[in-house]
Parts: structure tokens; sequence; C-alpha cells
């Protein structure tokens, strides 16, 4: 970490009193912000909090109402994204925009062509360009690779290096770990520390509090559009931001208290299921989620995961294996069945599964029960009905919407993830299946959400969380289940569990297969 | 804007008439500007015809004429309700189908084959007791036009086939087997052209004026029951949910592919229920001429309705009028019936523009309805007619 006087040279980059607003909302009011060159600047706030803005506006892709934005000290208009390229801002975005099936100097190539003549690209100068560069910052890179064959976190370096290769002075990455195992974190962070030496100056936004801790030189907290505090790592602690970012106080670990299981309620045995494109993603699972506990699934995304849970709710039919709820073969029911036997289920993309955007949010929270008595009365529904329950859903688990009656879409995504956990929470359970309950929220509704599941567990229910965020699964988990490659290759206790422990096996699959692997390369 | 739902009503926000503007701007901008291009259309005919005097404002006689040939008087009046009725039907069938996500671009095909089935049963009942004569051959054309829609429903379902490419397809073996059948087993021996017997006691009684047949009162009741279906029933709750999101849909516990398969055999039904009152209550007997364009206008009238059945039925008006004022237009202004043609066809083309119409009128809902998308993607790469 850098000395805390920081370099005395001109920012790099300056936003001054930035101001946008859109119909009825000030997403940026008066936002000022300072770069300095080769400084790791962490922009810290929750979701709807204005720091995509306030990136859009530094991007071109959109023009503030006041304030100006000045680049070592001279004030600058951006007008659009290869504007801002060609001044030497980059962005790294949350969902990369990576060509799977072209190389990784194909893709680094697009939109800025090395070019040999008018015609042909020059090919051979941009390999060793990409691999000088890379070597640069400490890793090495296959420039013919796929990038649809590489791992997320070298996706990632991907990104960054098409960021360097246009000769990237100022470099944001938005939420750059949200995808990433511990180590792949790391090393990550590596490179960011390498590019700062280097004079690079890096805007790291995130809602991750000990990773702004980690690496950034100076933290800028904003609060509903507004700056609210600027901190140094060394003067400032985890609650503390919790606090400036959530505008009151916050209990950032989870009060998870005493588990008492009971029997075994759901079973799994040798279960087996291929993905959408007929190729094996789920590959022999045992497991038991017993009443009353938590079972927490950590893997990187893309391990099968995805694929287990909708087999076990019925979304997806299994190739082989059963699996058994309280005794009872359940294998291949339909989702309505194991809906009714008591699976409530929270799927990981809201947007596709959990939530009809363009219906009100009161048909969105009877999503699963409309042709259920009270809301319907043989074929024909009741509208009052619907409407007085979702009224006093929406005040029992605090959505925050002006009506039932507005379409999802105009919630924040805290409120839709919100308003799935409540039609799904809000009846007795024998089983609830979690895939990412909490991806992309903010903390007060990741808090509210852990509460409700640890309620859930306290009543008796079993409880099976599927997580990318292996904070979460080591915080709130009784036990740990590990996948890699469509297996379950450990199960740790989840009070005991170390961090890189699991981070480790979810990134290697477990010793045995690391010593395997070692066998086959020697 | 369509009634997304049952549970819209006491929204917060923009005043009602700014509301009323959200939900009309394109409907009415769209008939406007069609109107318009006519008016271009009349005056450049009329500079390339030569030997007639240059009448600067002949277009505005051509458009009195129509309306008056439209509304003015019982019989202008009730000439356009009997020519709105079966747009209704067919505008409820293709909207339907919106709702579900399915564009049915078949609805021509249904209701001929809707109109065989009633035929086939209107001529072999023509004898029998009036009321049990108009029902059975009513249910005839429902079913005959529902097993038209079942069928590429079905094979969407099982087999994954684009219901445009497989109901134009079916649109063709309706033409076929009514010509096929109306020469063949179904003319009248010895006549010299191909016709059908007449349908006797299963004809529709007339109830408005001259030619007001009963099918005008169903098709209102149709349109009422539509909107009840989708929206105040479980059913109609399903369909229009697998039509927003059918992964969401299926993760509800909603049966997509039988959901399909529902809608376009009720789509089809509808279809067929259009052409069974053409057949019922103006034609009484079948030609190898039946027919006209109404399956294809009902696509252009569920988009002018953004699939609201209400709206249909508005927009059924619009169109039913000027095919009744188009003769009276002739008529007076020497402008030839077939305008109506163009006029139609260019409300769709601005309806499939209507985005960037949207952006220019400042409109907030932006994001283009399920129907305005599917029928956008369809009409983008698949020729209407």
């Amino acid at each position: 970490m850098t000395d805390e006087t920081g370099p005395t040279l001109a920012p790099a980059l300056e936003m001054r009193g930035i101001t946008k607003r859109y119909p009825g909302v000030i997403a940026n009011d008066g936002i000022s912000l300072q770069v300095r060159p080769g400084e790791i600047h962490a922009l810290l706030g929750e979701n709807g909090a204005g720091k995509t803005t306030l990136m859009n506006v530094l991007y071109g892709l959109a023009t503030p109402d006041e304030g100006e934005i000045l680049l070592d000290g001279q004030p600058v208009a951006i007008s659009g994204p290869a504007d801002a390229i060609a001044r030497g801002i980059n962005m790294v975005h949350q969902h990369f925009m990576l060509v799977p099936v072209l190389s990784v100097a194909e893709n680094i190539l697009l939109g800025d062509e090395t070019m040999a003549n008018r015609i042909f690209l020059d090919r051979r100068e941009a390999r060793r360009r990409i691999v000088e560069l890379g070597r640069r910052f400490g890793f090495e890179i296959d420039p013919d690779a796929k990038v649809g064959s590489l791992s997320v976190g070298w996706q990632q370096r991907v990104e960054i290096l098409k960021a360097l290769y246009r000769k990237a002075r100022i470099l944001v990455l938005d939420e750059p770990t949200a995808v990433l195992t511990p180590q792949e974190t790391e090393e990550i962070f590596g490179v960011l520390r390498r590019l700062a030496g280097e004079g690079h100056s890096i805007v790291f936004i995130s809602h991750k509090l000990y990773e702004v801790l980690e690496i950034a030189d100076r933290i800028t907290v904003i609060r509903r559009g507004r700056v609210v505090g600027e901190r140094l790592p060394s003067a400032t602690d985890e609650d503390d931001l919790a606090e400036l970012m959530v505008g009151r106080e916050v209990q950032l670990t989870v009060d998870r208290g005493v588990s008492h299981p009971a029997g075994p309620v759901l079973q799994i045995r040798g279960l087996e299921a291929r993905d959408d494109r007929g190729q094996a993603a789920v590959r022999g699972v045992d497991l038991e989620v017993r009443a009353g506990e938590i079972f927490g699934i950590a893997g990187v995304a893309g391990n099968g995961q995805d694929e287990l849970v909708e087999a076990i709710v019925g979304l997806r039919r299994p190739s082989a294996g059963t699996v058994s709820l309280a005794g009872q073969d359940v294998t291949g029911r339909s989702p309505r069945k194991m809906n009714e036997a008591g699976v409530a289920y929270v799927p990981a993309d809201r947007h596709r599964f959990g939530l009809i955007l363009s219906f009100p949010l009161a048909d969105n929270l009877v999503l699963t029960s409309y042709y259920r008595k009270p809301y319907a009365r043989g074929i024909v529904r009741d509208p009052k009905a619907i409407l007085r329950d979702a009224t006093t859903t929406i005040e029992r688990y605090d959505i925050r919407t002006p009506a039932a009656t507005v379409r999802a879409s105009t919630l924040s995504g805290g409120n839709q993830q919100k308003a799935v956990v409540a039609r799904e929470f809000d009846r007795d359970l024998e089983l609830l299946v979690l895939d990412q309950p909490t991806r992309g929220l903010d903390v007060g509704s990741i808090e509210f959400i852990h509460r409700q599941v640890i309620a859930k567990r306290d009543a008796g229910t079993a409880v099976l969380l599927v997580s990318a965020e292996l904070d979460e699964v080591l915080e709130m988990s009784d036990r740990i289940g590990v996948m890699f490659g469509g297996r379950i290759v450990a199960v740790l206790d989840g009070r005991t569990a170390d961090k890189n422990e699991v981070g480790l096996l979810m990134a290697t699959g477990g010793a045995e297969r690391v010593a395997a692997l070692a066998a086959t390369s020697a | 804007m369509t009634k997304r739902s049952s549970l819209a009503p006491n929204r917060p926000g923009p005043s009602k008439v700014a509301r009323a503007w959200e939900i009309l701007a394109v409907p009415v901008v769209v008939t406007l500007l069609s109107l318009l291009v006519g008016a271009v259309v009349i005056l450049g005919s009329e500079l390339i015809v030569t030997g007639r005097k240059f009448d600067p404002f002949l277009w505005f006689t051509a458009y009195a004429a129509l309306v008056q040939g439209a509304f003015g008087g019982t019989d202008a009046i009730v000439s356009t309700l009997v020519y709105t009725t079966p747009l209704v039907f067919g505008g409820l069938a293709v909207a339907f189908g919106f709702k579900a996500g399915l564009f049915n671009i078949g609805a021509q095909g249904q209701f001929l084959v809707g109109a065989l089935g009633a035929v086939i049963v209107g001529v072999a009942l023509a004898d029998a007791p009036a009321p049990i004569a108009i029902v059975a051959a009513t249910m005839a054309g429902i079913i005959a036009g529902g097993l038209w829609g079942f069928i590429p429903g079905f094979l969407k379902a099982v087999s994954g086939a684009h219901e445009v490419v497989s109901t134009i397809m079916l649109n063709y073996v309706a033409v076929q087997l009514l010509a096929a059948l109306v020469s063949g087993p179904l003319k009248v021996p010895k006549s010299p052209s191909p016709v059908t017997y007449d349908v006797g006691n299963a004809a529709y009684p007339i109830v408005i004026g001259g030619t007001g047949h009963i099918g005008i009162i169903l098709a209102i009741v149709a349109a009422g029951f539509v909107w009840w279906l989708l929206f105040r029933t479980t059913w109609g709750f399903e369909i229009r949910s697998v039509g927003a999101n059918p992964d969401a849909a299926r993760y509800a516990g909603m049966r997509p592919k039988l959901l399909t398969i529902a809608t376009m055999t009720f789509s089809g039904g509808l279809a067929g229920l259009a052409g069974t009152s053409v057949l019922l209550g103006v034609t009484h007997s079948m030609t190898s001429a039946f027919g006209t364009t109404v399956g294809f206008d009902s696509i252009a009238v569920a988009l002018l309705a953004r699939s609201n059945p209400i709206g249909v039925v508005a927009a059924a008006l619009l169109f039913g009028s000027m095919r009744a004022g188009a003769g009276l237009m002739q008529i007076n202004a020497g402008i030839p019936v077939e305008l109506v043609d163009v006029l139609q066809a260019t409300i769709l083309l601005f309806l499939v523009a209507s985005p960037v119409l949207r952006r220019v009128l400042r409109l907030r809902g932006v994001q283009a309805g399920i129907a305005e998308t599917a029928a956008t993607n369809a009409l983008g790469t698949e020729p209407t007619d």
C-alpha cells in the first residue's frame, strides 16, 4: 500500500460536482472524485447509489447536467466510449464483453486492429505485444487460446489486457471479483498493484468491504447520489464503511445461532444431469440435507450447480440417480408437484426465472400459487384477494414499492429479490433451495435475506444454499459441500471450514485431483 | 398500451389524460399518418392519370364519401357493423395468440376452414329447426377452425416448428381444400359454377336493419369473453405468463407446451368463428371465391389494438368502416375501393415502425409490447401476404 500522503501530482482524473438527473431521480448529486496517477481508488456504494451513472458519465454514455471532468487538470468533454478510450479511459465490465469463439489475440484486437497494411491484420506483431504486455504484469498468456476455453479469472485478465493494449491510463473495473475464487481474486489484485505501480490509475467499483480495504489506496463512499465520505484504508474498518454506505448501523456477519438438525429431508443418490447442450454437467452427486440445517454448496460458477438445483426442483430431468424428499422418491416430478410437496426455490436469475418483469408486483407475488385458493376459485381469479395479500406481504417483507400494482421491472434489484423471497418463504416448507440468493444485492438486502433464511432453518426447514460468494456459504452453512466438475468433491463442517482450504478445493477439485494432475504432467 | 393485467387500475403516476394518451397515441397517430399517405396517393394518381381536371381537394371529397358511406344513415352503419364482425373475431384470434407470444399468421386459413365446417353442417341441417341448425353449424365452424389452429400448435409443442411457417403453409392447404370441396363433393350438381347449397335454416337471423345479423352481437360477446378469459382467469394468467416470460412460467409450474397447443387451438377457433359469421350471416353458401382478406386484415387489427380485446373492437370498427364506405367513395370521388388496401397496408407499416414513432412522440413506455415485438420480428423476415 502506498504511503498515506500519496503522490502530490495533479490528479489523473478529476470529476467535479457531477450532477445527473433522470425524470424523478437525481442519480448523481454534485459528486466530486479525484484519482491520482498510480492510485487504486475504490468507489463504494450500494446498488442504486449512483456508481454506474457516474461511470457512464465518465465513459461518455451519459451527459452530466452539471459539473465537469478533468484529465491531468484539463477540462474535457467526453462524447462517447470511443472518445473515452482515445483519451485513455477504459472500462472492464462486470459481464465480460468478449467473443468466446475467438482467440485471445483476436478479442484484444477487436475494435482496435493492428494492421500490417490497409487490408490485413498484423497478427504476429499483435501476438508479440500481447505476450509482452502479459509478462510485464506478471502472467503468461497464450494469445492463440480460445477465450471460451479460459477460466473466468483468465477471461478477466484478457479484458484487462484489452484495455492495456489500447494504452489505457485510467482503468475502471466494475465489480471485478464478483465471479472469482479467493485465489483468483488474489492474483487479480497482484496484477492491479503492478498496474498502479507503473502509474496507471484504477477506479475499483465494489460493494465488498474487505476487498476494498485490502486493495484500495483511497475509498470514496457514495449513497443516494452523493459522496458521503472519503476514507483511507488504514483509518477505517468494515463496520465504519458499512455504516457510511447504508446510512445506519449494519450487522455484517450473520448471527446464525445454533442449528438443531433433525432427520434427513432431501436425499440425493448418484444424481446425474446434462446441461442445455447435452453435456454431462452433474456427474454422480450424493447429498443429504437434514431438517433444520443449511447445507451450502461452494463452487466456481459453471461446475454443475445450476443443473443440480434444477434437477432437484423439477426443472431438469435427471439422466440418472434419485431424488427423495422426506423418504419419498420424487425423481423427475414436475415443478408444480415439487412446489406442492413443500419445496421452495429461489432461482439464480430472478429476471429470467423468478419474475415476470412486465407483470404487476402483485401478480408476481402469486406466480407459484395463482391457481389456489384464495387467489382463484376454479379458474376464476380473485384480484381483490391477490391485491389484499400482496399489500400485507409487501409490508411484512419491507418491499419498497409505490404500490402492489406497479410492474416488477420498476423495482430495484434488492426489492425484486425480496419479492421472490417473500413469495417462496411465506408458507410452511420442507425444503428451501436457494441459488445465488443475494447476487448483486446491497448490504441491507443481503442482511434481510440472510435473516429470513436463518428463520426458516430454525423453523425446521432443510435449506440447500448454492452460492458463488464463498463468504456467504461460509457464514451461513452448517455443512459445506464443494462442487467441482459436476461432483461434490468434499463435505466440510461449516463452523470450522477454512476459507483458503475451500477456495483451493473450488479451484482444483481437491488433493487427489491435484496429485493426479501433477503425476500426468510430470 | 395493452392492459397487462387485471391488477392495473389504480396505478399512481401520470394523470388520466396522460395515461389515455399513452395508450391511444400510437394507434391514433398511425391512423392519421396513413390517411395522410392516402391523400398523397390520391393527389399523385390525379397527376399521373391524364384526362381529368386536377382537383386539389379530391382527397377531401374521397374521405368525406368514405365517412358518409360508413356512417351516413342506418344502412351505412349496419353495413359497417357487418364488415366489422368477422374482423372482431379474427382480430381476437390473432391478439389471443400474441398474448401467449405466438404469431398466428394463419388466421386466414382457419377462417376458410371454419367457414367450410359451417357450410357442411349448415347445408346438412338446412331443414332442421333454426336454433339447432344455427348452433350446430356455428359449433362446427369453431371446431374446424380450432383444428386448423391445433395442428401448428401441436407441431410447435412437439418439434419446435415455428408457427409462422407452419400457419402460412396451412393457409395454402386451406385454400386448395376449399377449392377442391366446393368444386367437388359440396358442389350443387349440374350448377354451372362451383357453389354449395344454401345453409337454409342455419342462416343467422337479421336483428338490425336489413342486413345486420346476430353475429354482430356474438362478436361483442366474444370480445368481452376473451377479455375475461385473459385477465380474470387462471388460464389467461398462464397464457400471458408464457407469452411474457416462458422460463418463469415453467419455473412457476405452468406447462408452456400444453399452453401453446391450447392457445393455438382457441385462436384457430376464433378465426373459424370469423369465417362462420361471414358464411352464416352474409353469403349463406360458399363459392370457390369465398374468402376475401379477412384473415390477413385481422393481423393488422390485432396490431393496431396492441392485442387488447377491447381495442380489437375499436380497430375492427375502423377497418370495417373503411370497407363499408369504400363503395360510396368510388361513386362520389372516382377513387377505386383499393385505396382502402393502401390505407390498411400503410397502417401496418407504420405500426411495425412504432418503436420509432414512440421515440418521436416521446412516450415513456419505449419497450415494445410482446405483440409488437413478436410481430416486428416476424414481419421483418416473413412477408404477410
